[in-house]
């Protein structure tokens, strides 16, 4: 088999039993850490037999194993369990808010990545001088705050003081796409700053790097232009570190909406798997933990075989 | 290398926290849960910077505060680096299927999102603050055992350390008197970096009402049993998000300058 | 005639620690005339790279060109607009780097880099340039120079690349090519071969050439007038005969007089080996490394083990020390055999043999002070401590000649043939009866090196301590060796007495080796390959590097 097959092979069979290992250390965290989940269903004052019942209720006179079987295969049906909160399908509480999520993150994706590689770009090409410095103090001060602080500076600014756009995100099914946009202007804004700053400096440093090869001295020493140097000799050699980068920032896009998803009371999954974390409604808790941690193991994924295609000594063996 | 302005500044914001973390309690006007005043009251000279949502004195609050998040991200850093060390350590010494295994694991750990991670925990457990600080510690640590694995990595397999084990020393020598002091100067600027995460991730928690529980004064939590005065143009709760982030920046801007500086070192300069 | 090159009172500068300016070019000045090549010799720090990327107008990142002149044909280089250098680099001056396997940018076809320069300057058409590459590749005997080009870097041999890398400084026709130690990366069979071919291309195109290098015996082959440079001064220039014959300076003599350390064969005495690997196979992993190796030395002498890399020689060490166990054979000392796994040796077991090694600067730990590093051993081995410990390292400083104050600094503030000494020290201080040095003067300059096996010379006549002398430096085995093994892909091809082994017949791979070696004389390169050539026209079995 070539060899970059075998390599892209072994990484996605590696990626699925990764993925079968965070489902139990999921299953195994909500299930078999100290503390009875019945008891902190019901709380400490409940009376033994509620207890009993709600544990009969759950099956959890089962051992852990058999009910880490039984949910695996349910949830592999597209049966993702009941609420216990209020007894609905999760699958049916979670469709649309899926979809919420990936449109937040999608557009904060869509804005951020070409801003931020266009950014490392020009602040690797001017390095050391006061742009550099200036773009680099901004976004390490970027990358210093908390999301709910760049939120709330926002909603004050420009829903409170400007009145230019809402500053809770409410969206509805049927609602048309631009309507949608505008709805999620802010909680986009929130998210793309704080992925922006992280991106851009990981770009920078990456073509850095590669700049400081010595077959860029070569080149220079080639009497070639700037940006032939920049394009043709750094660029394809920086583009695996840079996939890298963007995919481990698009992962991380779908975990800090959580909190944005909060500050903006958003209809998305992380204000759900919050809201059922405070509920203590663990099927839910698992079922969401899933599919994030699903989503990030598959970006992280791609980013490995990416780099992995990106690779001119593997792509080109001996 | 001369340390520049910004450094300075970090320095300063460094230490102003540090002296209100140690003495903010002493050194506020009210209680910490004690109600003395209206809602949402205006900065007038008994309350410097107004009261809260339910009438408690903002900077003492904010005082009280300072000890308490700061503190847990001190202790959750601390022990973080203890079991990430360690492992790291004990991975890049030993090697062979020691290293793999705890490698395997660890790389199993970090496969889930953080966050992810600590909602699936706290919807079990308590959120006291010593389940909050092993929380974030043990998730912590999976950064600084990777890094301390690398470094020692690094080190272990330089003739020196080659030397000593044919010398016939034993694994406690080898690991503090050969490798631990070359690995230190790198593991610093970690230090100020994953203080930073904690720092972050417990606000985050105490925001998401996961974390520090009320009546205890925290900041995060102070952005959320505020966060309502927004709509009525009060920018209460941007105060303590703002004191979150003027410590992290602070700390980011010596742990960058630390890096550039012990990166430029080592890479010297061609003759 | 007009100068091609002519640099004047040249400056130049880096960036030191603490951010301020440090000279390290100091006033140079020189000329070359078109087809004529210059060698710049010196050890190194002595500016030698840095005067060669001034031809082209260059300073690395953290290097300024501070004053002086650079004329490249009357036209002033020093100061000249970046648009202006561009058009000279590429065009007129062109680069050889020391590591073809750096300078070449992975991500590209061989053939896209080679013609890249006299492309992008517009001076060819592709498809010209191609075809000017590849009558280069066969003029540097490059093989299957229709096909050559459409690899890539990572898949072709080191010796290529680097023959590839002067085909791509050549394509463009420039008036000057600036070689910086191109073979200094390469094994001593495959040198010769590169040096050859660049010899000969360069004769042939008729370019001139800056020919950089820390090796008099190498540079007297390629070039017409040597200049010797030290700490960024000229120490003398001359015709390459004048230098090599007849230096005036002092430190030029001294680098055409290195190597005179000479010690006469000692007789085998007959008694039973000290050390003794009994028919050793080992392997990293599943690729097996060593076939069947035996090798003897007895107490008091030194066996020098020689082969190129990858020939398994500090394989060999490292099972004779414990660190990677053989598969099958073993290890004898003094008659027993050695646990084949360091774990399982005793404390005395591991104090008999002691190993330096090629690198000081990695071999000493950097935060520990002399003191603790040599006094570790007293300590260990013989519970020596305070006081007494003290006094015991200042005197082994003393034995490997250096003074008592060096006790309480730091291996950073050594230079590198004290911190090597050092190292002897430290396995003096276990008081051994085996040292194996491994390249142990490889990474020193080379009247440094000299310095260390005259110690090392002295150390035995002193205390009867046998060497296990590890090296691909046929002049170091001729020096010190009072047995010589032979090593080629694993295999000893070849051992006994010093004597017998350098006088023919030789094996035919050792006799490529020994004939490999460069010699301080003018005109050897060329004689080697006329001998050669004239054998293989008589029939003989002559082996070359890509035989191997």
């Amino acid at each position: 088999m070539h060899p970059l097959l075998r390599l892209v092979a072994q990484r996605l069979v590696l990626g699925a039993g990764t993925l079968l290992v965070v489902s139990a250390l999921i299953f195994a965290g909500t299930e078999i850490l100290p503390g009875d989940v019945a008891q902190a269903i019901l709380g400490q004052t409940a009376t033994p037999e509620a207890v009993a019942a709600i544990r009969e209720d759950l099956g959890l006179d089962r051992p852990a194993w058999v009910r880490y079987l039984d949910w695996l295969a349910g949830f592999l049906r597209g049966d993702l369990g009941t609420s216990l909160a209020n007894r609905v399908p999760i699958s049916e509480m979670i469709a649309g808010r899926l979809e919420n999520t990936l449109f937040l993150a999608g557009v904060a994706a869509a804005i951020a990545v070409p801003v931020a590689i266009t950014l490392g770009v020009i602040a690797a090409r001017f390095r050391e001088t006061w742009l550099d410095k200036t773009i680099s103090i901004v976004t390490l001060s970027a990358i210093s705050m908390p999301e709910f602080f760049i939120g709330y500076i926002l909603i004050f600014v420009f829903a409170v003081k400007l009145f230019w756009v809402p500053s809770i995100a409410s969206v509805f099914p049927g609602m048309d796409f631009l309507d949608r946009l505008y709805a999620v202007s802010l909680p986009v804004a929130t998210l793309s700053l704080v992925v922006i700053a992280h991106m851009m400096r990981m770009t920078r440093a990456a073509i850095v790097n590669v700049m400081a090869s010595p077959y860029i001295e070569t080149a220079e020493l080639k009497g070639l232009t700037r940006s032939r140097i920049t394009l043709h000799h750094a660029l394809p050699n920086a583009l695996s570190p840079i996939i890298n980068v963007v995919v481990i920032n698009l992962a991380y896009l779908v975990v800090g909406v959580v909190v944005v998803e909060v500050v903006f009371v958003y209809p998305g999954m992380g204000q759900l798997m919050v809201d059922a974390v405070a509920k203590r409604d663990v099927p839910v808790v698992q079922a969401t933990g899933i599919i994030f941690a699903a989503t990030y193991v598959l970006l992280n994924l791609t980013a490995d075989v990416l780099a992995i295609l990106a690779n001119p000594r593997i792509r080109h063996a001996r | 290398m001369r340390p520049r302005a910004s450094v300075l500044v970090g320095f300063a914001i460094i230490a102003v926290y540090a002296a209100a973390a140690l003495l903010g309690p002493l050194l506020s006007p009210y209680g910490e849960a004690e109600v003395v005043g209206d809602v949402w009251e205006p900065f007038s000279a008994a309350h410097p910077l107004g009261t809260d949502n339910l009438g408690r004195d903002m900077l003492s609050r904010l005082l009280w505060g300072a000890s308490r998040t700061i503190g847990v991200a001190l202790a959750a850093t601390l022990l973080a680096f203890g079991i990430g060390m360690t492992l790291g350590y004990l991975a890049a010494v030993v090697g062979g299927w020691v290293d793999m295994i705890l490698s395997r694991g660890i790389d199993t750990l970090m496969a889930i999102p953080t966050l992810i991670f600590a909602l699936v925990v706290l919807a079990v457990l308590p959120p006291s603050v010593v389940i909050l600080i092993l929380v974030i510690a043990v998730l912590d640590s999976t950064r600084v055992f990777r890094l301390a694995r690398a470094v020692a990595m690094d080190v272990v397999v330089m003739d020196f350390v080659e030397v000593a084990r044919l010398r016939g020393e034993r694994l406690g020598w080898i690991v503090f008197r050969e490798v631990l002091p070359n690995t230190l100067p790198p593991l610093i600027a970690e230090f100020g970096l994953r203080f930073c995460f904690a720092f972050l991730f417990l606000s985050s928690l105490s925001f998401l009402g996961l974390g520090i529980q009320p009546p205890a004064a925290d900041w995060g939590g102070m952005v959320r049993d505020n966060a309502n005065a927004i709509s009525f143009g009060l920018p209460i709760p941007l105060i303590p998000a703002a004191a979150i982030a003027i410590l992290t920046i602070g700390v980011n801007l010596v742990v960058d300058w630390q890096l550039e500086r012990s990166s430029g070192a080592r890479r010297g300069v061609r003759p | 005639m007009t100068l091609l090159l002519e640099i004047r009172d040249l400056h130049i500068e880096a960036l030191g620690e603490e951010g301020n300016w440090q000279e390290i070019v100091k006033g140079v000045s020189l000329e070359l005339e078109p087809a004529r090549v210059l060698g710049l010799i010196g050890e190194s720090g002595a500016g030698k790279s840095t005067i060669g990327l001034a031809a082209l107008g260059y300073a690395r990142h953290g290097c300024r060109l501070a004053r002086g002149s650079i004329r490249l044909q009357g036209e002033e280089l020093f100061g000249a607009t970046p648009e202006k250098l561009r058009h000279i680099r590429g065009v007129r001056v062109c680069y050889v780097a020391q590591s073809a396997a750096a300078a070449f940018n992975p991500a590209h076809r061989l053939e896209d880099q080679v013609i890249e320069a006299a492309v992008q300057h517009g001076i060819m058409t592709p498809d010209e340039a191609r075809a000017e590459a590849r009558r280069l590749y066969t003029k540097l005997r490059l093989p299957k120079p229709e096909l050559f080009g459409r690899r890539y870097p990572h898949q072709v041999s080191g010796g290529q690349l680097q023959r590839a890398m002067t085909v791509m400084a050549m394509v463009p026709r420039p008036d000057l090519i600036v070689f910086d130690e191109p073979t200094t990366a390469l094994d001593v069979t495959t040198q010769i071969e590169v040096l050859a071919a660049i010899k000969e291309a360069i004769a042939d195109e008729g370019m001139a050439a800056v020919y950089i290098t820390h090796d008099l015996a190498l540079v007297a082959q390629m070039a017409h007038r040597i200049m010797v440079l030290r700490d960024g001064l000229t120490v003398e220039v001359g015709p390459t005969e004048q230098i090599l014959e007849a230096p005036r300076e002092a430190y030029t003599r001294a680098l055409v007089n290195v190597r005179r350390v000479q010690k006469p064969e000692k007789p085998r005495s007959g008694a039973a080996p000290l050390l003794e690997v009994r028919a050793v196979d080992a392997a990293y992993g599943t690729v097996p490394v060593l076939f069947d190796v035996s090798v003897a030395l007895e107490a008091g002498r030194t066996v020098a083990v020689v082969g190129e890399s990858g020939s398994g020689k500090s394989t060999l060490a490292r099972v004779i020390t414990g660190l990677l166990p053989p598969r099958s054979g073993e290890v004898r000392l003094d008659g027993r055999p050695l646990p084949s796994s360091l774990g399982d040796r005793s404390k005395d077991q591991l104090r008999r043999i002691q190993l330096v090694y090629q690198m000081p600067d990695v071999a000493l730990n950097p935060r520990q002070k002399v003191e603790e590093i040599v006094g570790r051993v007293l300590s260990f081995y013989f519970g020596i401590e305070g006081a007494e410990r003290r006094r015991e390292v200042a005197r082994l400083l003393e034995e490997v000649e250096l003074p008592a104050v060096f006790v309480d600094r730091y291996p950073g503030e050594l230079s590198g043939g004290q911190k090597q000494r050092i190292c002897i020290a430290r396995a003096l201080a276990a008081r051994p009866e085996v040292i194996i040095c491994d390249e142990v003067t490889s990474a020193l300059d080379v009247q440094v090196a000299d310095a260390v096996l005259r110690l090392l010379l002295r150390l035995q006549e002193e205390t009867g301590i046998a060497y296990l002398f590890i090296t691909h430096d046929l002049a170091t085995v001729k020096a010190i060796a009072d047995d010589i093994v032979v090593m080629l892909e694993g295999r000893v091809v070849e051992q006994g007495p010093k004597s017998e082994i350098l006088t023919p017949p030789h094996h035919p791979y050792t006799d490529l080796l020994l004939s490999s070696v460069p010699e301080m004389e003018v005109g050897w390169l060329d004689r080697v390959l006329r001998e050669r050539a004239e054998r293989k026209a008589r029939g003989e079995t002559v082996m070359e590097a890509a035989d191997r």
